[in-house]
C-alpha cells in the first residue's frame, strides 16, 4: 500500500534537510506567515495615507514623495519606528518576491511605476536581492503599456508578464473556480505582494486587492458572471496564492469610481494616497466605501442601486473563506497624512 | 464544449501543430501543409496514438509569439452601449463587455467600444478525423471530415475532456494562421469531403466558421458543425445557416444541471435544435451520461419524449460513455447498463435510431431498420464494418432510412 510505505532513506534525508533549515533560519528575526484569519489576530489595520501635495506643480507623481508617503503608511501599519523595519518582518534574503501590479487600465489606470520602485526600494534595503524582485501582470506589453520597462537581464529587478512564461499545467482548484496558475506565482516567488488599483468595476462593482489576483490565472473570464461571486474569494483561497501574500498595498494616486475597469478620464480622480493592510478583506471594505463616497459627491447611485454590490467580499469574509473581515467593527482605520 | 467522447474514439483533440510538427515522421511536410493531416492515410488507428501530444507540449511557447493582428476581426453578433461598453449577441449568455475586457467566452475583446474576434483564422487544433468520431452517424458514413478549433468556449463543463484549449485564451494556444481558403484547400489535398468545426466550441468562433464554411462550398467541401447549440438564434441561422450537418451536444434534460456542471442553461439549446431542424439541416444529438448527475429515468424519458415531440423520432440519438476529467475526476465511469437503460428508455419512446457510444463494439454502435429490425450499418469503433443501405433504404424491407448516405 502506497500510503503506508515507510519513509526511504530519500525522504529521510530529505527531512533532515529541511529540519536543518528551520533550525538556521531561526535565530534570524521572524518573518511573517502568509496572512492568517483575522479571527485569530484581532482587529485588522487598515492604513490610509494621503499626501495632497504628491504631484507638485506637475500631473505626474513625485517618485521620493510616493517613497515617503510609502514608508509613512508602513510604518504605521507595523508600528516600527523605521522604514525598513516592516520590510525585513516580511521577507528573508535569499527569497523571491512577486510584486503583482495592476496593468489594465494603460498609463491613465495602472500601478503607479513611482509607487512599485518604491517597493522595490525597499525590499532590496530589506536584503533582497534585485534579480529575485519581479514586477508582473499577464502580460508583458499591457505592462509596457502603463509604463513599466520590461526587463529580464541579470543583476536587475525582473519585470515581465506572465506570457513570458506561461501558466502551469495543472490545474488548481477551489470552491467553483479551477484554473493554472501563472508560473510567475509557482516558480518565482516565495513572497507575494499585491498592489492593485482603486476602481470601479462594471462588472465586480469594485476591483481593488481581492480581485487583482484575477491576473494570476489563466482564465479569468470564466470567473465575472454574477458579479465575480463566489469567484474572487475562491481564487484568493487557491493555497498557492495564500500562501505567499503577504501584504496588499492599494496604489489609489489616481483611482477611479465609475465606467471602470478601464481608463476613462472623466471618471478619474486623484486621491493621492495609498492604502495598505495585511487583510485584503478589510482593504477592499474600506476602498469600497472610499469609492461610494466619491460617486455620492459626483451625484451617482450607490452601487448597490446600480446591482452592482461588491458581494465577493462578504464571500471572502465567509467562515467558508476566512480571507479577512468586512466588519467595520473588526476593522481599525488608520488615517494619515504624508509630509 | 463538445467533444464528450472519451477514449477510444473521443472526439478529444486534435494534434496541435507543433506536436505534429515535431514528430520525425512528418518531418518531409511543409509547416504551412498542416502537416498533422498527414494522417489522412493512417486513418483512426493512428490518429488515436497522435491525439495526445497535446499535453506534452508547452501551454506557452514564446518562440511562436502569434501576431495578434492578423487574427482579429471585428465581430459579427454584437451590439454597442454607452462609454465604450458592448452587449455580445452572440450566444444567451449576453456579456456586457468594458472597453479592454473580453467576454466569457475569452476569445473576444472590446477594443475602445468595438469588439474583436481574437481567433479568426488562428487554429490551434486540426486534424483529419473519420466522420464518425464526431459523431455522425447518418450523414457521409465512412468518410473522412478535415477537423479544426480554435481556442474558446462558451460554457464550461465540468467534465471537458478539450479543457486545454476550450477553457485556454487564445494567446495561450498555440496556433497557425490557416485562412479560411487553405482551410478549404488542406480539405480537398486530403480528400475530405467535409470541414469539421470542432473539439472546442465553434459557436465563439462563428465569424471564421462561416467564412471557412464559404470556402469550402466554393471548392465542393462540405460543412459540418460539432457544437453545444448555445447561441442566439440569429447568429445561429446566420453561422449555422452555412452548415450542411451539425451534431449538438445536449449536456443533459435539466436546467439546474447546466446551470451547475455546464454554466449555460437548457432552454437556448432545446430552441436551437428546434431552429436547425426548420433550416433542414440534418441534426444529430449526443447526450453524455454522468453518473449520478444526469442518468435517471426522468431524465432520460424527459428527453425522448421531447426530441419525439419537437423535432422527430428519425433524429438520431446518441448515450455516450462519460470518463473522468478536468473538474470531474471523483466521479467513474458510466457503468454500460447505465446506457443500455437509457437507450432502452428512449426506443421505448419511440425514438428510431439511438446508439451508444464510446463503447467499441457494443451492437448499439450499429444502424438498424426501425421497421424490419435488421442490421443496416456495422460499426465497430469509429470503423464501418458493413454498408447495407442503398439509394437511402433499407435492403431488406425497402423503408426509407434518413440521412445523406452519399457524397
Amino acid at each position: 500500500m502506497r500510503n503506508e510505505r515507510t519513509a526511504s532513506r530519500r525522504d529521510f534525508l530529505r527531512n533532515c534537510l529541511a529540519g536543518a533549515v528551520g533550525l538556521a533560519v531561526a535565530d534570524q528575526p521572524v518573518a511573517l506567515d502568509a496572512a492568517e484569519p483575522v479571527t485569530s489576530l484581532g482587529k485588522s489595520r487598515v492604513v490610509i495615507a494621503q499626501d495632497a501635495q504628491m504631484r507638485g506643480a506637475g500631473t505626474g507623481v513625485d517618485g521620493g514623495r510616493v517613497l515617503s508617503l510609502l514608508d509613512h503608511a508602513m510604518q504605521r501599519l507595523f508600528n516600527a519606528r523605521d522604514p525598513i523595519q516592516p520590510w525585513i518582518r516580511m521577507v528573508r534574503p535569499g527569497q523571491m518576491v512577486a510584486v503583482k501590479v495592476n496593468t489594465l487600465g494603460g498609463r491613465g489606470l495602472s500601478t503607479n511605476v513611482q509607487l512599485v520602485e518604491a517597493i522595490c526600494e525597499r525590499l532590496q534595503a530589506a536584503g533582497i536581492r534585485a534579480q529575485d524582485i519581479v514586477i508582473w501582470d499577464r502580460d508583458s506589453a499591457e505592462l509596457e503599456r502603463a509604463g513599466f520597462r520590461v526587463r529580464t537581464g541579470a543583476s536587475q529587478v525582473q519585470c515581465f508578464g506572465t506570457d513570458r512564461v506561461g501558466f502551469e499545467e495543472d490545474l488548481v482548484s477551489y470552491g467553483s473556480v479551477g484554473s493554472r496558475l501563472s508560473k510567475i506565482l509557482t516558480q518565482r516567488c516565495d513572497v507575494l505582494i499585491n498592489v492593485p488599483v482603486l476602481k470601479d468595476h462594471d462588472g465586480a462593482g469594485v476591483s481593488i486587492a481581492l480581485k487583482n489576483m484575477y491576473g494570476v490565472i489563466h482564465n479569468p473570464n470564466k470567473y465575472h458572471p454574477n458579479g465575480c461571486d463566489p469567484y474572487v474569494a475562491d481564487v484568493n483561497m487557491l493555497p498557492e496564492i495564500r500562501s505567499r501574500l503577504r501584504l496588499h498595498i492599494c496604489d489609489a494616486t489616481t483611482a477611479c469610481f465609475e465606467g471602470g475597469p478601464a481608463f476613462k478620464p472623466q471618471f478619474a480622480w486623484q486621491q493621492n494616497a495609498l492604502i495598505i493592510s495585511q487583510d485584503p478583506v478589510a482593504l477592499d471594505t474600506i476602498g469600497w466605501q472610499t469609492i461610494e463616497r466619491k460617486r455620492a459627491e459626483k451625484g451617482l447611485k450607490t452601487l448597490a442601486a446600480e446591482d452592482r454590490t461588491p458581494r465577493y467580499i462578504a464571500t471572502a469574509a465567509d467562515a467558508d473563506h476566512q480571507l479577512g473581515t468586512n466588519d467595520p467593527r473588526r476593522i481599525e482605520l488608520v488615517e494619515t497624512r504624508g509630509s | 464544449m463538445q467533444s464528450d467522447y472519451s477514449l477510444p474514439h473521443t472526439e478529444e483533440p486534435r494534434v496541435p501543430i507543433s506536436a505534429v510538427k515535431r514528430d520525425p515522421a512528418f518531418s518531409a511536410l511543409d509547416r504551412r501543409s498542416f502537416l498533422m493531416c498527414a494522417m489522412s492515410a493512417g486513418a483512426a488507428g493512428s490518429i488515436h496514438q497522435l491525439a495526445r501530444p497535446l499535453k506534452a507540449m508547452p501551454v506557452w511557447n514564446n518562440e511562436q509569439k502569434q501576431d495578434d493582428a492578423q487574427f482579429t476581426v471585428e465581430a459579427q453578433f454584437y451590439q454597442k452601449l454607452p462609454n465604450k461598453k458592448v452587449k455580445c449577441k452572440l450566444c444567451p449568455r449576453e456579456c456586457a463587455v468594458g472597453d479592454r475586457e473580453r467576454g466569457y467566452c475569452g476569445v473576444r475583446e472590446n477594443r475602445n467600444g468595438t469588439y474583436y474576434s481574437l481567433v479568426h483564422s488562428r487554429v490551434c487544433a486540426a486534424h483529419v478525423d473519420p466522420i464518425e468520431k464526431k459523431p455522425l452517424f447518418h450523414y457521409l458514413p465512412g468518410t473522412m471530415a478535415f477537423s479544426l478549433a480554435t481556442a474558446g468556449c462558451n460554457v464550461n463543463c465540468k467534465f471537458c475532456q478539450n479543457w486545454n484549449i476550450s477553457q485556454a485564451r487564445p494567446e495561450q494556444a498555440p496556433a497557425q494562421y490557416v485562412p479560411p481558403k487553405r482551410v478549404a484547400e488542406l480539405a480537398v489535398q486530403y480528400r475530405c469531403p467535409t470541414i469539421a468545426y470542432t473539439y472546442s466550441e465553434p459557436v465563439v468562433f462563428s465569424e471564421f466558421l462561416m467564412d471557412a464554411a464559404d470556402a469550402g462550398h466554393e471548392a465542393g467541401i462540405r460543412s459540418i458543425v460539432v457544437s453545444n447549440g448555445y447561441m442566439q438564434e440569429e447568429a445561429l441561422r446566420a453561422a449555422y445557416g452555412k452548415m450542411d450537418a451539425v451534431k449538438i451536444d445536449l449536456k443533459s434534460f435539466s436546467e439546474s444541471y447546466y446551470r451547475n456542471v455546464v454554466t449555460g442553461q437548457l432552454k437556448p439549446v432545446l430552441d436551437s435544435i428546434v431552429t436547425l431542424r426548420k433550416l433542414d439541416k440534418w441534426t444529430e444529438i449526443v447526450y453524455l451520461v454522468v453518473p449520478t448527475l444526469n442518468d435517471s429515468d426522468v431524465e432520460f424519458r424527459g428527453l425522448a419524449r421531447w426530441v419525439k415531440q419537437n423535432v422527430g423520432a428519425d433524429v438520431p440519438l446518441h448515450f455516450t460513455q462519460f470518463h473522468p476529467d478536468y473538474l470531474l475526476k471523483n466521479l467513474p465511469i458510466t457503468p454500460i447498463p447505465t446506457l443500455e437503460r437509457a437507450r432502452d428508455i428512449a426506443l421505448a419512446e419511440g425514438l428510431h435510431y439511438v446508439y451508444i457510444g464510446n463503447v467499441p463494439g457494443h451492437p448499439a454502435e450499429n444502424t438498424y431498420c426501425p421497421q424490419c429490425r435488421r442490421m443496416l450499418v456495422e460499426r465497430v469503433g469509429l470503423e464501418i464494418r458493413q454498408m447495407l443501405i442503398h439509394k437511402g433504404e433499407c435492403p431488406f424491407c425497402k423503408h426509407t432510412i434518413p440521412g445523406v448516405w452519399h457524397v
